[in-house]
């Protein structure tokens, strides 16, 4: 069968939801809207435009988070795996950062920047900074010797090799860097917009909870689930395409 | 002094009227608590092949990439053409043991990737880099990536890059290593040809005695560490009878058996 | 790093942030940042207090449910995934949506669900944690020599003998991988869930601290809760280091 594998993502997706309407007819609780209901309500957040408004709102503190880490995490990760004083200052931060549970900073940064933007922005660069500058300080830092060797016997300037072989060498684990610290900003976001002050897909979410208006409420976190999904799906492509048999390359044989 | 030690040391070579292109002085090199390389003196002849041929890790790499002016020796010094070397120079290149090919790179900007080095002009240096690509039998492929390539053709992009540079020197780290028998034995003709056309001077690490005494100008072999040159070999006489027939050359053959009774004590 | 030939250690430059805290903190830049020395000295207080070790014990708790609820649980689902295709095939594109979506937004939902308190947050951590523990248990058991496997057949092992003895060893490695960065993402959860249900553990610690603006107290909690997670973190390297040596020789 050719479209075997297709066919059983279409049949995994009708179990799941199936399963997921059948748990909302019984219903396994109050609170749990079947699957055509919460379908419904995100069909009526669309048409009426609530959806997209929300998330006009939502992927600001977003776009501006992730983009200022990016700019941020890669200088600050190329900086620290070329050079073995900044590995030694600041490696250990990203080391604590990575495995610390940094939404525990956000009551204080509530406390510091108060409840708009800024907050949230923060929120943002703080799950999604310390993956891309580890990725990136260690792709550096990785580099094949043999091949920053073969740039100096051909007359490479230091420059050059940073520029023409480690930095094409590390784009591939810079990029997934990339991916998992944009998937962290998402959970950054989203949290900010829960925790800090309902805005966006988090105010719908949050205020159809209060009026006990669930299907909106499951049909909002779906959204968002959806959309983060697919975006880090096209990522992934994206990086199939554009990295497309460079770490094959560095086999010997 | 320097070539009195290496009478010392063997017998057969004659105190040669060669000009040496390269010559290395009393080189050691420790890396750390190892001793690779101890008061080693070496000369090359210009426009032949000297193989370096001894046990792994003796320390053949070592030399090369001094040679190359990758790595500084611990005393000692290596001179190229009557020059000190102090790091990588235009003179010499270099033919990697795992070929060190850009993955990201086409072969054409690969091989044109030391003539980029050299601020060479693009339309340029993609001439200069499609004779030799040609030259080493990859037309059809310049657009081609290194993965999609096997490793006999990924060599001879690496051997292509070398040569497009056009230094006097060549350093090939065990060129043939990762090829098949056949096209290693293709690559040993072909190298053969290279030494005869192109006047240049050849460093060659092998593990292989065959392989040495078949391509070899001059063979220097190297004892385990703290390495030093024990012996230099010069077949003389079936190099002039053609490719053909040197595997049945008396004289190939003694020179293997002669290499491999001075090599087999070291192999347990 | 190497000065005039020793080799500093390599957490050595947090002496240096450390330093660089107390100057901040002394010269008064900023209200929210406190002396070093001050928060370690109301670390010392912090510790003794009821709050904070009812905090850490329900904090305690949630992680402990939550992630063995993760490795009972996605072990045994990667290993069938691994070695069964259908499901595999019929669990593997949810396993990979869990991975990356955003499981903040699930938090809401469970808590009209399981209610405000400890259920939900212990089911908060299992979800962060246990996704890569199945990714990975099922990495483990594709990547399993099939003459093993043959092996065991041939001396004529039950299936729940090749399941205990063969697949779960010889996939040790991986699975181990997988616990390490599931139980990482554990201890984020925890937090997270705590934050979002903040009448529980720290979540309401911090409530509490920020009502009051005790930044020294703030501080403090923050520094144990991140000494915490780090121990972890290395414990788990260090473990998978030690079984990594024959993982090596399969
Ligand atoms: N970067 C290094 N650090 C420490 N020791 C090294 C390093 N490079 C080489 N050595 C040591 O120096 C010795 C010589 O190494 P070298 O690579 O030159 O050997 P080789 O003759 O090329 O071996 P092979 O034939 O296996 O390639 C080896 O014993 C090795 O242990
Ligand atoms: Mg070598």
């Amino acid at each position: 069968m050719p479209n075997r594998s297709l066919l059983l993502k279409i049949l995994s997706a009708v179990i799941l939801f199936g399963a997921w309407e059948i748990a909302g007819r019984v219903p396994v609780s109050f609170a749990f809207p079947t699957f055509l209901e919460s379908m419904a309500a995100l069909v009526r957040m669309t048409a009426d435009g609530t959806i997209f408004t929300a998330y006009a709102e939502t992927l600001k503190p977003l776009i501006v988070g992730v983009a200022i880490s990016t700019v941020l995490g890669i200088a600050i990760g190329l900086w620290v795996g070329l050079s073995q004083f900044f590995d030694w200052l600041f490696s250990p931060i990203f080391i604590v950062m990575q495995a610390a549970p940094l939404a525990a900073l956000i009551p204080l940064l509530v406390l510091a920047y108060g409840i708009g933007l800024t907050s949230k922005v923060l929120v943002v660069c703080i799950m999604a900074m310390p993956v891309i500058v580890l990725n990136t300080s260690s792709a550096v830092r990785n580099t094949p010797e043999s091949m920053k060797e073969m740039g100096r016997a051909f007359l490479a300037s230091d420059t050059a090799i940073v520029l023409k072989i480690i930095i094409p060498a590390a784009s591939p684990v810079i990029f997934a860097g990339l991916r998992l610290g944009i998937s962290a900003g998402f959970i950054g976001a989203i949290l900010s917009e829960l925790k800090i002050t309902p805005t966006g897909v988090g105010d719908i979410i949050t205020y159809s909870r209060s009026i006990a208006d669930y299907p909106s409420m499951y049909a909002a976190i779906f959204s968002i689930i959806l959309l983060a999904v697919l975006f880090l799906n096209l990522l992934e492509k994206i990086e199939v395409v554009l990295f497309k048999g460079n770490q094959r390359g560095y086999v010997s044989d | 002094m320097v070539m009195s030690q290496t009478k010392a040391a063997f017998g057969q070579a004659e105190p040669a009227d060669y000009e040496s292109a390269v010559s290395a002085r009393n080189i050691s090199k420790n890396y750390g608590a190892v001793e690779a390389l101890r008061d080693l003196s070496l000369e090359f002849p210009r426009g032949q092949l000297t193989s370096l041929l001894g046990p792994s890790g003796c320390g053949k790499t070592t030399l090369l990439k001094i040679i190359a002016g990758l790595l500084q020796p611990s005393a000692g010094e290596v001179e190229v053409n009557g020059h000190t070397v102090t790091g990588p120079g235009p003179d010499r290149a270099f033919v990697f043991q795992d070929f060190a090919l850009l993955p990201w790179a086409t072969v054409m900007r690969n091989v044109a990737f030391g003539l980029e080095m050299r601020g060479v002009a693009k339309s340029e240096r993609e001439g200069i880099a499609a004779k030799y690509i040609a030259e080493v039998g990859l037309s059809g492929f310049e657009h081609s990536y290194p993965h999609e390539l096997s490793g006999g053709m990924r060599q001879r992009v690496g051997l292509a890059r070398a040569l497009s540079v056009d230094a006097q020197v060549l350093l090939m780290d065990e060129p043939f290593s990762a090829v098949d028998e056949q096209t290693r034995r293709k690559f040993q003709e072909d190298l053969l040809a290279l030494v005869q056309h192109e006047n240049k001077t050849f460093i060659f690490v092998t593990h292989s005695i065959e392989e040495a005494v078949y391509v070899s100008d001059q063979i220097a072999i190297l004892l385990p560490r703290p390495s030093r040159v024990s012996e230099i070999i010069r077949p003389s006489s079936f190099r002039s009878k053609g490719v053909d027939n040197i595997r049945r050359d008396p004289e190939y053959l003694d020179i293997v058996d002669q290499i491999w009774a001075s090599l087999r004590s070291y192999v347990e | 790093m190497i000065v005039f030939g020793y080799r500093l250690p390599g957490m050595s430059s947090l002496i240096v942030w450390g330093l660089l805290w107390e100057l901040v903190g002394r010269l008064k830049l900023t209200f929210f940042v406190p002396p070093l020395s001050e928060v370690v000295a109301t670390l010392y207080t912090v510790i003794g207090t009821a709050a904070f070790q009812k905090a850490l014990a329900e904090t305690a708790y949630a992680f402990l449910a939550g992630v063995g609820f993760a490795i009972i649980i996605g072990i045994p689902v990667g290993i069938l995934m691994g070695k069964n295709r259908l499901l595999d095939e019929l669990l593997l594109p949810w396993v990979n949506v869990f991975l990356s979506a955003p499981l903040t937004a699930l938090v809401p939902v469970l808590m009209v669900l399981f209610g405000f308190g400890m259920k939900a947050i212990i089911i908060t951590t299992t979800l962060f944690g246990i996704w890569i523990i199945i990714l990975n248990s099922r990495a483990g058991v594709k990547q399993i020599n099939r003459s093993l496997v043959e092996m065991a057949h041939s001396f004529g092992a039950s299936p729940v003998d090749a399941f205990f003895k063969i697949y779960f060893w010889a996939a040790l490695p991986e699975i181990l991988g997988g616990v390490r960065i599931g139980i990482i993402r554990a201890v984020k959860g925890v937090i997270i869930g705590q934050l979002l249900i903040s009448i529980v553990g720290f979540g309401a610690l911090f409530e509490l601290y920020s009502a009051n603006f005790l930044m020294g107290h703030f501080w403090a909690v923050l520094i144990v809760l991140f000494a915490l997670a780090f121990t972890i973190s290395e414990f788990l390297a260090y473990l998978e280091r030690r079984v990594s040596y024959y993982a090596a020789k399969r």
